[in-house]
Parts: structure tokens; sequence; C-alpha cells
């Protein structure tokens, strides 16, 4: 089967800034009336495109993108926050038009991100299946035919004749996502960057996927998470700045996804005037990778330790800040995440200044292989200060790693510690 | 990919979408297929507007007799404005009624953007479902406030012989469906324009009770002379009251051939209102 279910082709989406119309709405009546004859736009000025604004600008939030989807495929969308992904799945589910292009489409599409859509508090769970149900393009016959699958499946069997405005907020998600659950659509949309919901949610959200994927049905798959995608999606489809960047097999968009922006030469570094990764008022200046000689380094013996050296720098106190670094491996596999509050020292509030901050990763720990080290910063459960997304490339080398005395051989996993064994010699009596 | 899409036969696709889409592709189909959601939020709004209240849908008869007793103590008793010889809580009651229906469709249709856009930022549906339910509950409202005005009219029909309801009562669908047409039309333009311009959701609520008062609904039309007879005869609501209080209670002094005004007036705005909403409904959620 190799019908394609999805057939996008060039399309482009532009926002306008600043001041929607003309400002006043005579302006607009008369741009209105002489656009109707023909005539050029009064308001524009001369040498100027006519977006439709006068004073704002406009913004291309997607700029010709084209990809086409199989039936049975699964597609990964992948790219940095506001580069266009959103967009695409937007006009996809029809809520907003293209600027221009066209997209063509074979089945029904339905959206996990629609969870709960037009839920009315006063309303019973039962009533409120149905006109979820309804809003998300079931029939009436349909739902009625699902109703109780969906009851049994939401696991609020008791509570379903009362207001769900009663129901706690892990009750609501249950119910609203048994109903999008069983819209057995031919084609599914995720968005895990919006997909709302505690872990458990989400986990069955993908379980979802999965599920569907494996029916043979077409799934379009957006997310920040490499290893999700790794496991999902057969092909991705990377968008970058509202363009495409590479469609491929994910194997491939990931890694170059990821290296996309690193440096291998072990020191990553903003200089004043360029654009820090941060917000106003934390800042990082520099991160860098330190051998246990001291040197910048890229590459690293598997047997010794070495340092992430971050320097940063805080405009205003802020309390329960916390920094921190995550790796990965090529194909986006997250090995560890590490913050600074891990410490038994971190004591959360930090005053302002620049500050160089040292992790420690110990000998003998990762495997011989390439990894991508991302750096963070944050306020936990409340705001997001900074993130130098993919910024170095380190290279572990395999000389006189564990093991490597018997056998130098490639060794499987995203890490090779060295662990404690020890061995008695024993009388093997079976236990029954 | 080319070259193999064209070696499979050609088909057509469930779904185009386009950046604008043509003036006269009105989707209409697609709403049909929608019917049962449109019920669907009919009933909702029947339903959960009176949950958790002691006296339920009895409120729907509570507020238009409160009204009708508010205009007839302060219209009737107080102004002495002219019934035409009717007994004036009926005559109040009368015009509440069928102002009722089409103020509460204008109301509510024109709200349908800005109201609604969590939902519709979120979902695709005919977004004409919306001001296409409104019209119906408000049906539903209007029915009960019918069977209550009902009610009264034999009340007084008993009481005195002089009140008849005449042939016209048969024109009462028609007359419906007039207001229908208009407040749906108007509404909608409105919520298009408001997804640009915030100002005249304001406008509504207060020029909504303005035209009440360029309507005959708290005096009958022979009180008007000269100059203002025809500015309230320009009100395409005007015949639609006249007409029922005809029907009703067989008093009028409006030719019944105006409503052929009401009716073109009605096509018309329906028209130009279905044509703006659908132009909006592609890209409101980029403005609202």
């Amino acid at each position: 089967m190799s019908d394609i279910v999805i057939s996008v082709e060039k399309i482009s989406k532009s926002y306008q800034l600043g001041v929607i119309g003309t400002g006043t709405f005579r302006g607009d009546i008369t741009r209105w009336w002489t656009r109707l004859r023909g005539l050029p736009d009064p308001f524009a000025k001369i040498g100027e495109t006519d977006y439709g604004n006068r004073d704002g600008e406009t913004i291309w939030a997607l700029k010709d993108v084209s990809f086409n989807v199989r039936q049975g495929e699964t597609l990964g969308i992948i790219g940095r926050n506001g580069a266009g992904k959103s967009t695409v799945l937007k006009i996809l589910s029809q809520v907003t038009a293209p600027t221009s292009g066209e997209v063509k489409v074979n089945g029904r599409i339905a959206s996990l991100l629609e969870v709960g859509t037009g839920f009315h508090p006063e309303l019973t769970g039962r009533e409120n299946i149905s006109l979820n149900g309804a809003i998300l393009g079931m029939s009436r016959e349909e739902i009625r035919r699902k109703l109780d699958e969906i009851v049994n499946f939401s696991g609020v069997e008791k509570f379903i004749d009362t207001p769900v405005k009663r129901y706690s907020s892990g009750m609501y998600v249950r119910l609203a996502f048994a109903v999008a659950a069983h819209l057995e659509p031919e084609i599914l949309i995720v968005d895990e960057v919006l997909a709302v919901g505690d872990a458990e949610f989400q986990k069955k959200c993908l379980g979802k996927m999965n599920d569907v994927a494996h029916e043979g049905r077409t799934v379009i798959f957006v997310s920040h998470n490499m290893s999700s995608i790794s496991v999902l999606c057969k092909n991705t489809l990377w968008i970058d700045q509202g363009s495409m960047k590479m469609l491929a097999s994910t194997e491939e968009v990931v890694s170059s996804y990821l290296i996309s922006g690193v440096t291998s030469d072990g020191l990553k570094e903003w200089p004043e005037g360029y654009s820090q990764p941060g917000v106003d008022e934390f800042k990082f200046y520099e991160v860098r990778v330190v051998d246990a000689e001291g040197r910048v380094a890229t590459k690293l013996d598997v047997r010794k330790p070495f340092w992430i050296q971050m320097t940063y720098e805080i405009k205003r106190p802020l309390p329960h800040c916390r920094v921190g670094i995550r790796l990965y491996t090529e194909l986006g596999v997250v090995v560890f995440e590490a913050f600074d509050a891990d410490d038994p020292k971190y004591t959360g509030a930090r005053q302002p200044g620049c500050y160089l901050l040292r992790c420690e990763i110990p000998g003998n720990f990762l495997n011989a292989r390439r990894y991508i080290l991302s750096a963070y910063a944050g306020i936990p459960n409340f705001k997001f200060l900074a993130g130098a997304e993919s910024i170095l490339a380190l290279d572990i080398e395999n000389t006189g790693a564990v093991g490597s005395q018997i056998a130098n051989l490639v060794r499987d996993g995203v890490v090779r510690p060295q662990l404690r064994w020890s061995q008695d010699k024993v009388e093997y009596v079976a236990s029954h | 990919m080319d070259s193999e899409s064209a070696l499979t036969p050609k088909k057509e696709w469930d779904l185009i979408i386009r950046p604008q889409r043509s003036w006269w592709d009105l989707r209409l189909g697609e709403l049909w297929r929608y019917r049962d959601l449109i019920w669907l939020l009919v009933w909702r709004d029947f339903v959960a507007q009176y949950k958790q209240t002691v006296l339920g849908p009895l409120w729907y008869v509570i507020q238009p007799v409160a009204t009708t007793v508010v205009f007839t103590v302060i219209f009737g008793n107080i102004a002495h404005l002219s019934t035409d010889g009717l007994p004036p809580f009926l005559f109040y009651m009368a015009g509440n009624t069928v102002w009722n229906y089409f103020s509460g469709c204008i109301m509510s249709t024109s709200n349908t953007f800005t109201g609604n856009a969590a939902i519709f930022g979120k979902v695709y549906f005919p977004r004409l479902s919306i001001p296409v339910a409104n019209v119906f509950s408000n049906l539903i409202s209007t029915g009960i406030r019918f069977v209550v005005f009902v009610a009264f009219l034999i009340y007084f029909m008993i009481a005195n012989p002089n009140i008849r309801p005449t042939l016209w009562i048969l024109s009462l669908p028609l007359l419906i469906v007039i207001m229908a047409g208009q407040g749906l039309g108007m509404g909608i333009i409105v919520s298009s324009l408001t997804t640009k311009y915030r100002d005249l959701q304001q406008l509504m609520g207060f020029g909504v009770q303005l035209l009440m008062y360029a309507t005959p609904v708290i005096y009958p039309l022979s009180t008007a002379k000269g100059i203002w007879r025809w500015a309230i005869l320009a009100n395409p609501m005007t015949p639609v009251v006249e007409i029922f209080r005809l029907a009703f209670l067989g008093i009028s002094s409006l030719p019944p051939m105006y409503l052929i005004y009401s009716i073109v007036f009605a096509l018309i705005v329906m028209l130009l209102g279905v044509l703006i909403f659908n132009r909006v409904e592609t890209t409101f959620m980029d403005t609202v």
C-alpha cells in the first residue's frame, strides 16, 4: 500500500504583526471597495507588496512546505520552538487556512490535541461524551454504538451521570481522552508539545498512537522528544524557521537535527553582542568541556573523568534557579539530565553576578561514542530561563575502555559503566 | 513520487484545503452532515441553561410574564400608551413573544466567533453549526413563551369576545422563519465583523434594545404618524410584529403585503451573512 493520503503542496502561512487592517473601519471599507473593483490598494505604500496590513510586518510562519504522507505511514515532525510545526498541524486540522498552497486529504483527520474540547461543565459525563463526540465529527449512531466502550475505557463509570464540573482533573482528562481514543480516524495527529496532562496521560497518548500506527492507520507526530520520534516514526520532517530543512528517514533527520549548530571543538561561546541563550535576567556566555589535564577537549578518554563548565550571568536574584545539562546520543536518546540542584550543598537562592559552574562526569561511565550536550536553566514548575540546545559534540574514545584489556570490542548501550563484580565458588542446590 | 501518482488512477480527494474558498463555495452539504452536532448543541443549550436551578425550565415562563407585567404597569398604567383597544397585558405579551425570538437569535449568533474561539482554535467542524444551533435553541424557549401566551390569550378570549384570532395564524411558521433569517443573518454579519472590530459587541447590547423601540412592540403602528410611520415601516421587523398581532389578536393597521418586504430583507441579509461568515471562518483564528 503506497497510497498517498495527505498531499501537502507548497503551503505557506503568513501572520501579520502589529496593527491588523488599516486601523479604522472606514479605511478597511474603502480598501475593500477598491479591491473589489480590482484597483490597487489606496493604503499600500509604493513599492510594498500588499499583505493586507499597512504598518505591521508580515512574518512567514511557513514557507513552501511540501510533503506527502502515505497510507499507514508514521511521519514525525521536529523543529525548534516557533519553527512552524504547530502551524502545519493547524492547517491540516483546518483550524486555520494556509496563505497559499494546497493540501489534499483522503480520510478523516483527528488530533489528540483536541482532548476535552467543548466539554460543558454542567453536563454529565455521559452527556459530554455525546457532545464531544459530535464536535470531533462522530455521528450520533457511532456515538451510541461506542458509548459503553468509551465509558469502560475512561474508568469513571461510577461518576458517569455526575456533571463533569465535579470531576477531578484526572477524571476529566481520562474521560476526554476516552472519547478521542475511540474516534477511529484514518489519520491521527498528535502534538506532544501541546499535550496536556500528567506523565501517565502522555504515556497513554503515545500508547494509543502506537496502536493506531500498528493498525495500519496514518499518524503524524510532532514532538521535541527525539527518542519517541525515533521509536515511533519511520520518516521525519524537520522544519526550521518555517521552511523544510530535511525530509528523510528518522535516523538521518534526527542525527542531523541534533548536530546542527553543534561545535565539536569543545567550546561554545556567545560573545557580547551575539544573542546569548536566555532571558533578560539569565544568560549563558560559554559552555566548555575540559578534560582531566585541564584542557578544552572534545576527544575524551573513556576511563578518565572530565568536566563541563558553564559560564553564565544573573542580573536579578533568582530563587530556586537551577542550571543543568542534558546528554543525548546521536539518535536523540537522552542519556541523562542533571542539575546543580542535585548537589547536597545547593542552596537555591542565587545573587546577581557572573558564575562558573562545573559538573564532573566520572570516568568509566559513558560509552565510547559520540554524545550531544545541551545546557539549560530554569526555575522548576515556574519559569524556563535558558536553553542552549545541542551545542557541543563530545567524542568519547575507546582507548583502554572497561573490559578492553580482555577484548577491545565496541559495546552496545548508551553508557558503559564500570560496575562492581564479585564471585565466590558455591555448590548449587536447587531451591524447590 | 510524481511518476507514481501519475500511475495510480485519478481519484477524488475527500478534502482539499485551500487558502481562500470562493465566495460561493458555501459547503452547506457539510453542514447537513453535521446535523447531529447541531441537534446536540441545541440540546446542550437547553439542558445546561437551567441545570442547578430550583425552578428549572419554569424560568421560561416567569421571564416573559414578569416582563409583560412591568410593561403593562409602565407603558399601560403609567404612560397610558395606546394598545389599539386591546387589553394591555395581552398586547405587550404578544409583542414580547415575537420580539424575544428575534433579539434572542441576533444576540446569541452575534458572538459566534469570539465566544467559541477556544473550540474553533482546536477542532474543525462547520462553523455555521453554532449560529444555526442558536437559532433552534431560541426556538425552544420561544415555543414555551408562546404556549404561555396562548394560555393567556384563551383566558382573555373567554372574558372579552372582541378578541378573535384571524386566519393569519397560518402564517406563524413563515413569521418564525423570517425572524430566524433576519436574526441569523444580522447576527453572523456582526459576528464576522467582531473578529476585527470588537466595538460591535458593545454596540449589540443596547443596539438591539434601541431597535425594539423602533419596532411596534410596546405601541401599535397606528399611533405612529407622518415621517415616523415611514421610519418604523422601514424596520423589517415591523411587519412581523404587526402580522403576529393581526393573527392572534385580530387588529393591525398594516397592510399584510408589507410582509413581502420582511421576506426579501431576510433573504438578502441571510445570504450576505452566510457569504461573509464563510469568508471569515477560514482565517479568523489569526485575528481574533
